[in-house]
């Protein structure tokens, strides 16, 4: 329990920290915690439920425009525009998971990245809309809470999309905790245990998709209130599988994992891929490469592999 | 009439190329049960030393086409010792994960060795030349498409069912444990259909570069629709593969022709409620 309330406190101090720090880059501090939000979502997905997908993009960019056009056409209010994305977000992953949850492995998760796709086309045709290739442009939120105005360098952008960010990791730890949370880490660990003890995989897994999708539609909807632009890329594959390279290199199931690896993630990727995307690619296709061999379970694993390395242990590092 | 005919003529072009591509896939997903999210890869690197081999060093297209294929083959075999021989028993994230990383890097060496830029491929005078077929023309490098898509399917019918090599190999698909304890080498069996897996895909990149051009973005663009054209065939099947690539063909042939605006969306609508209905594909193996 005090370990638990101290996580939480280190990530309330890491915030603060970060804030101070490095003041003149906001803006970037805001695009990670933006990130840690999708990548916390495809935690509940994949680390907690178990669920391989490819496709968190689809809902992220959901949201994203959902959040868009809402403040432009409804309400500028922030966080009535968050519950647009949510909503937004949810009904897709409904709406496909309906689909999506009846297939496994390989399938699950080319359709996955088919569903992203179908939505990147859409979103591209319906050019009235939605901007098209232009992007969504226009997106003026409204004070956070009728207190506070979005400024130019992007304080009040950085605390909203942390406290965001705080309340979404502290939902999905009460998440994980639950019976409901239990049954998906049953589900993960072994499908046809928890079949012959009553439990209705499908409809278990439905509800963790919908509720990732959910949160991912978060995701997109901070980042169309931070950046005020929504684009086609919000749909793009390299998004969905950066999410989930940050989320295997920070470790999946515990939360913090997700939140590790994309602060390291972005870090590197903002040193690394100053000017040129190509360069960028060898950096992350070799990450990746190193991550799945020497490090399958992530870097919040690594202390404890280090520690059975020191006692001599024969498995150490797997 | 004349409509129906044109979408069939196409589709069939499109259809064989997506076969040559995407057999070796199916083929190694069903064997070796690696989900190989890299394979489009080995067609951008047989389209790339094709645009090297054609426009840089000047061959003519007979010694471009098999140049480029066996170096892809060149290329690939030492992959599958060094990286995918380790993934096999990983599980199936691990897998996907380690493909990308693979896809990123061919992507990022492709585009440091010839540039982001659109990489075309010559083609002789001869096959620019059109054949006339009564309802219309056709050019004479789309005949040889078909024509080299239907023999790579005589081929590997007769490699499969008449050579002791074939024989191997369904045993190893169907079995790869007791085929092993039978004394069959699993692993040369893996290497070489991998190599004929990759060679395959460099030909269907080269042939097929003027409908999937080719530049460095390459396998991630078409990643989807190679994915499709296995998992509709159905994990294994050679046969299930044809069928698929060539059903695939002709939809979105048909369906750029009737309804161009929508084709993307109609295709893909159709493809999740078949793969919803039928989750294993159209000639899927149970427990693949």
């Amino acid at each position: 329990m005090n370990r638990r309330l101290l996580s939480l406190l280190l990530i309330l101090l890491a915030g603060g920290a970060a804030y101070l720090l490095f003041p003149y880059n906001l803006a970037f501090l805001t695009r990670i915690l933006i990130m840690i939000v999708l990548v916390l979502s495809l935690d509940l997905i994949l680390g907690l439920a178990g669920i391989a997908t490819l496709g968190q993009a689809a809902m992220y960019g959901a949201g994203a425009y959902a959040a868009g056009l809402f403040a432009i056409h409804v309400w500028a209010d922030p966080v009535a525009g968050l519950l647009a994305g949510a909503v937004a977000g949810a009904l897709l992953a409904a709406v496909s998971g309906a689909v999506l949850m009846r297939t496994q492995g390989l399938t699950l998760i080319m359709l996955t990245i088919a569903v992203a796709q179908i939505c990147a086309e859409i979103a591209n045709r319906a050019r009235g809309v939605t901007g098209g290739a232009d992007g969504l442009r226009g997106i003026r939120p409204g004070k956070v809470l009728g207190l506070w105005e979005f400024d130019f360098i992007g304080i009040t952008g950085y605390w909203y999309a942390f406290a965001v960010m705080f309340l979404v990791f502290l939902a999905l730890a009460v998440i994980a905790r639950s019976p409901f949370g239990l049954s998906l880490r049953g589900i993960h660990e072994s499908p046809e245990r928890m079949v012959a003890i009553g439990v209705s995989i499908y409809r278990r897994r439905l509800a963790a998709y919908t509720m990732g999708g959910a949160i991912a539609g978060i995701a997109g909807a901070l980042s169309a209130q931070i950046t005020q632009l929504v684009s086609l890329e919000s749909f793009s594959f390299t998004l969905s599988a950066e999410a989930l390279i940050m989320l295997i290199l920070g470790g999946t199931g515990r939360l913090y994992g997700a939140i590790l690896g994309t602060v390291i993630f972005m870090a590197v990727h903002h040193v690394a891929a100053a000017n040129d995307p190509f360069n960028w690619l060898f950096v992350i296709g070799a990450l990746v490469l190193v991550v799945v061999f020497f490090l399958p379970r992530g870097l919040v694993a690594l202390p404890a592999s280090l520690k059975r390395l020191a006692k001599g242990g024969r498995h150490a590092g797997s | 009439m004349t409509l129906l005919l044109n979408i069939a003529v196409d589709g069939v072009a499109y259809g064989m190329i997506l076969f040559m591509i995407a057999v070796g896939l199916s083929v190694t997903m069903g064997l070796m049960r690696v989900v190989n999210l890299a394979h489009g890869g080995f067609a951008l690197i047989g389209g790339t030393l094709a645009h090297w081999l054609g426009t840089e060093v000047g061959l003519p297209f007979a010694l471009v086409l098999l140049g480029a294929v066996a170096g892809t083959i060149v290329i690939a075999m030492p992959l599958e010792r060094l990286v995918y021989r380790r993934i096999y028993g990983f599980g199936e994230l691990q897998q996907v994960l380690a493909t990308i990383g693979l896809t990123f890097l061919m992507i990022a060496s492709v585009n440091l060795w010839q540039g982001s830029s659109l990489l075309s491929i010559t083609l002789p005078e001869g096959l620019n030349r059109s054949v006339d077929l009564g309802f219309r023309q056709l050019t004479a490098h789309r005949a040889l498409v078909i024509g080299v898509g239907a023999l790579v399917i005589l081929g590997l019918w007769l490699l499969l069912d008449r050579t002791r090599f074939g024989i191997r190999l369904r045993a190893a698909v169907d079995n790869r444990d007791t085929a092993s304890a039978l004394g069959i080498d699993t692993g040369r069996i893996y290497m070489l259909t991998f190599a004929l897996g990759a060679g395959l895909a460099a030909l269907g990149g080269i042939l097929g570069a003027e409908l999937l051009p080719i530049d460095a973005y390459y396998p991630l663009r078409y990643m989807v629709l190679f994915l499709i054209v296995v998992a509709i065939g159905g994990l294994g099947s050679i046969l299930g593969s044809f069928v698929a690539a060539l059903a695939i063909g002709m939809i979105e042939t048909a369906s750029r022709y009737l309804v161009p605006d929508m084709a993307t969306i109609t295709f893909f609508v159709l493809v999740i409620l078949f793969l919803g209905l039928r989750p294993r594909g159209l000639m899927g193996r149970a427990g693949a």
